[in-house]
């Protein structure tokens, strides 16, 4: 036996253990139960509790497992009576203060506390006297709080400290006053909060959009992958007849481990938005019109036929959310190469497209989501991983925390949770400067072979300090990794902050990933849901427009599945008036809103996440296939099976299958096996113009504003992750134009101006207008970057 | 720090606060919250607010809610406005049997409110002391704003209180 293995003897029973382990992990190990409230594995051990107190021989006292770490020749008895006494007496103290409100709990049924009050608990209490009482406090739109019930575990206390690196709650008051709350009335503002629901063993914190509609026995557990960013956490969906009525993480330990993001957890309360679409409907003279299938099916047909007999296909547009699924987006690009156009496109905020020959299969993360917390450096450009894509920022966390050089190129000062090496917050136009610093950084401290391009490029650049520490770091580091985020892809010179990435990671020997957008953003490309390739990565012939491309093309028609282009592509206001001005636009929707009211012509009702079954493939090609959870509402289809109608009505060849599991055979046999290769394929560095004297605009994507689904989701929308519609500039900025908080200024964009509200924001560089996308106020400005003008209105 | 804190926390405040930290390790500040939080205290003349505990926070590089945790943890500081001059008198076993209660009584009398109340100027506060304040050999006894008066009679207090402004 190493020097590491010991044997310890647990009710009789032989075991193996590691040194240092505590017992009850080992007992966990061995699915052996001792009991617990405030023992958990993701958190540190507090031994406060002291359910888990077990019998060890030659010890005088009973001994919390959790916290006792085990020795060799340890004898641990869990279920003889000086355990079993201790673990009843201390039941019987924590029941004291608890109220006996089981029925109209919450948490009644999967309660721990239930639970081993069944186990451990007296039948008859003996305390007499009067019980607590805590009052409740409003912590937030997304977590309920009945502190009344609070056994003092800690465990959310630790999580915000420990996992969410953002400590919120606290226990004030001493002994019997003593509280958990935040002490000042404040909503909780992690990203993850929503995990401390699933921690707390008790009632006092549940989901606030749950409270009171089901009983937790009546609801059926199903599983599926969560739809927003490009982890692909694994959830579990509680449904209760036809309707989902609460999502919880499914334990993934190489993608989500027990956790899942706020957005990922309450959005599904968008599926029951009041605005769904159920029947399919036509606009006829201008008012809307329900319809039957085979009516609206017939009246696509007649007027796409219209568009391309009169015009031709390359007329005809196709945008698609890349949150839908991989054999929808594949049914939607082998319906439009079916119909003769290549006009495809699901990268709905990007701009520049110039190298996507050269780009990989997909956009591959350059590693494994866990491999991202045994890093030990990384630099970020251009994300707010963080916000973006919660469970890699959490790792990357953890990376940090034990010492990774976590290094950022930002072109807004975003908050961290945790300690940063460096940062560089500057304006967009000087992101790619930047690079060719830390890329000058780079080839002097390396001594590998140089490509003489590269050299020459950088020939006339200065570095400064901390564009050395991300060289030396980078370069030092055995797992490194150049990782680009959301902002970096939707910057107009993405091509040449990729190239620039792209050689920064080459010499100092690190990766290059990029942090995707969307749960599907990899299945798009897979699924051939790009202009220029094919499904499986091959190129095509014929490559048709992107989608900025086709919103400045104004073509005559536009389908568009499971997007409001005006709210999801990078040019807003070029959406708009592409869609104002086609001759028809066909949305295959979930919802209906005024604007797609207004610039559509047929609506098709489309289900719902959770309604269908497909398949995701995450950031790290990893493929997840669900099923429907719930039917979809009213006469809505899943938009696999619409797709493949559409693809018999206009009498296109493969359109036969039977289940979308034929559709996935299909393309993943099309696929073959996921890989992506991101090292290597990128242009030669392109010049970098010059400094322009403008306002820069920078836009970010608030969390729950990325997709149709989380901009509906009520109680996402009560936070502070969402769009304000108002500018934000910096104190100096602000000064200059002699505007303050209160103020509404007029914004100018190209040839158009809107009047937005004003906030003073020092996170924004200088000379730089930040503004939040998918907010009905600013859709007429225009472009996501590019020169801003604003003056006090 | 941030320019909130310096506007909060007096230069004096600062000064004292840093006179602690460096007796602590440089990664270790959060040791100082307790002198932190009594200067404070000090500066407010006798009681926290939210903007004072937030402050200590940022200057210690702590989270809100781990000062506000301490804070409301110990019974020296008072979370709520009380009257500039607390006076706790100890009602523990030694001084009880002393004539502690005599001396509440007179205290209370005199300045016509409760323990656990100030008075309406905001001069006074007597406070509801919970332990033993460690001197018994002088029972009954008194801490005024941190100064220990032991072997009381009612005419001590008289003089003890009104001496102070």
């Amino acid at each position: 036996m190493s020097d590491n293995h010991i044997k310890i003897e647990v009710d009789g029973k032989s075991l193996k253990a590691d040194k240092g382990q505590m017992l009850i992990e080992v007992t966990d190990a061995n699915d052996i139960y001792v009991p617990r409230f405030c023992y958990h594995k993701k958190l540190t051990v507090a031994a406060n509790c002291r359910m888990c107190l077990v019998e060890v021989e030659k010890a005088p006292k009973p001994l919390p497992a959790c916290a006792t770490p085990v020795m060799d020749g340890m004898i641990v008895k869990t279920q003889s009576k000086v355990a079993t006494d201790a673990q009843k007496s201390i039941m019987e103290f924590l029941l004291i203060n608890h109220p006996l409100d089981c029925p109209i709990c919450d948490q009644g049924g999967e309660c721990e506390l239930q639970d081993l009050a069944m186990g451990y608990g007296g039948d008859v209490s003996r305390y007499q006297e009067k019980k607590r009482v805590v009052k409740d406090k409003n912590i937030g739109s997304l977590i309920q709080t009945d502190l009344t019930r609070c056994i003092h575990c800690t465990r959310c206390v630790r999580f915000g400290e420990e996992v969410a690196g953002l400590r919120e709650m606290g226990a004030t008051g001493r002994g019997e006053n003593m509280e958990i709350g935040t002490y000042i009335e404040k909503s909780v503002s992690s990203e993850m909060s929503g995990n401390i629901i699933d921690l707390c063993p008790v009632g006092a914190l549940t989901s606030k959009p749950f409270r009171y509609s089901a009983r937790t026995w009546e609801l059926v557990q199903k599983d599926g992958i969560a739809p927003h960013d490009s982890v692909g956490s694994n959830i579990h969906l509680h449904v209760k007849g036809d309707r989902v009525k609460r999502v919880a993480p499914a334990e993934n330990e190489s993608i989500n481990e027990v956790w899942l993001s706020d957005r990922d957890r309450f959005s599904y309360e968008g599926i029951y938005s009041d605005d769904r679409l159920q029947m399919p409907m036509i606009k006829e003279d201008d008012s809307w019109k329900e319809v039957d299938w085979e009516t609206a099916l017939d009246v696509v047909k007649e007027k796409l036929n219209g568009v391309i007999e009169s015009n031709s296909a390359e007329q005809v547009g196709l945008l698609a959310s890349p949150s839908a699924t991989l054999e929808e987006l594949y049914l939607l690009q082998k319906f439009a190469r079916g119909i003769g156009s290549s006009n495809i496109d699901t990268r709905l905020r990007q701009a520049d497209f110039s190298d996507q020959d050269l780009v990989s299969q997909f956009p591959y993360l350059g590693q494994t989501v866990s491999g991202l917390e045994t890093l030990q450096s990384a630099l970020l450009i251009g994300s707010n991983v963080r916000k973006e894509q919660p469970i890699m920022n959490h790792r990357l966390r953890k990376a940090a925390l034990k010492g990774a050089a976590i290094m950022l190129l930002n072109p807004v000062d975003y908050d961290y949770n945790y300690p940063l090496e460096v940062k560089s917050i500057v304006a967009p136009e000087e992101l790619p400067l930047e690079l060719t610093s830390i890329l000058k950084a780079v080839i002097e401290m390396s001594d590998g072979p140089i490509d003489t391009q590269a050299k020459q490029y950088v020939e006339n650049v200065n570095f400064t300090e901390v564009h050395q520490i991300i060289a030396s770091k980078l370069i030092s580091s055995k797992r490194a990794i150049v990782l680009l985020g959301n902002t970096a892809t939707a910057h107009p010179q993405f091509s040449s902050l990729r190239t620039l990435a792209g050689l920064i990671a080459k010499i100092s020997n690190s990766n290059l990933g990029y942090l995707s957008e969307a749960a599907n953003s990899s299945g798009a490309w897979l699924a051939g849901a790009v202009p220029h390739r094919h499904a499986g990565g091959k190129q095509c012939a014929n490559i048709g427009m992107n989608s900025n491309e086709m919103l400045h093309a104004k073509l005559k028609a536009y389908v568009l599945l499971g997007t409001e282009p005006e709210l999801d592509c990078w040019d807003s206001r070029a959406a708009r008036i592409a869609m104002n001005d086609a001759e028809l636009v066909i949305s295959l929707t979930a919802y209906r809103s005024g604007e797609i009211e207004n610039y559509a012509d047929v609506m098709l009702p489309i289900s719902a996440f959770v309604e269908t079954s497909g398949t995701y493939i995450n950031n790290e090609g990893i493929s997840q296939s669900f099923t429907g959870a719930v039917p979809p509402l009213g006469e809505a289809r899943p938009a696999w099976k619409l797709l493949r109608v559409l693809g018999n009505t206009f009498n296109l060849d493969g359109f036969e299958y039977q289940s979308s599991s034929d559709v996935n055979a299909e393309v993943m046999q099309t696929i073959g096996d996921i890989k992506a290769e991101n090292m290597g394929h990128w242009r030669s560095p392109v010049a970098i113009e010059k400094k322009s004297t403008d306002l820069q605009r920078i836009t970010e994507t608030p969390m729950n504003m990325i997709d149709s689904l989380c901009r509906r989701a009520f109680s996402l929308q009560q936070t502070d992750n969402v769009s304000d519609g108002a500018i934000h500039i910096n104190r100096v900025l602000a000064d200059k134009n002699n505007l303050s908080d209160t103020d509404t200024a007029n914004v100018e964009q190209d040839d158009s101006a809107v009047n937005l509200n004003v906030v003073i924001d020092d996170r924004v560089p200088d000379d730089c207008v930040l503004i939040q996308s998918a907010h009905p106020a600013q859709i007429d400005l225009g472009g996501s970057f590019g020169p801003i003008r604003i003056a006090k209105a | 720090m941030t320019e909130t804190t310096k506007t909060i926390l007096s230069q004096h405040t600062r000064s004292e606060i840093d006179m602690w930290l460096k007796k602590y390790p440089e990664d270790k500040k959060q040791s100082a919250v307790l002198v932190a939080l009594r200067e404070a205290q000090h500066q407010n003349e006798g009681y926290l607010t939210t903007e004072y505990m937030n402050a200590v926070a940022d200057y210690l590089g702590m989270s809100n809610i781990a000062v506000y945790e301490v804070a409301s943890f110990y019974s020296m500081f008072e979370t709520q406005p009380v009257g500039r001059h607390s006076i706790s008198v100890c009602t523990n076993i030694s001084c009880l049997l002393m004539g502690s209660d005599d001396i509440v009584n007179h205290i209370e009398k005199k300045l016509d409110i409760k323990t656990g109340e100030s008075t309406g100027d905001g001069k006074f506060y007597i406070k509801r002391e919970e332990e033993c304040l460690a001197a018994c050999c002088g029972g009954p006894m008194m801490m005024v704003d941190h100064k220990y008066y032991e072997n009381l009679t009612t005419d001590k207090v008289d003089k003890i209180l009104d001496s102070l402004d």
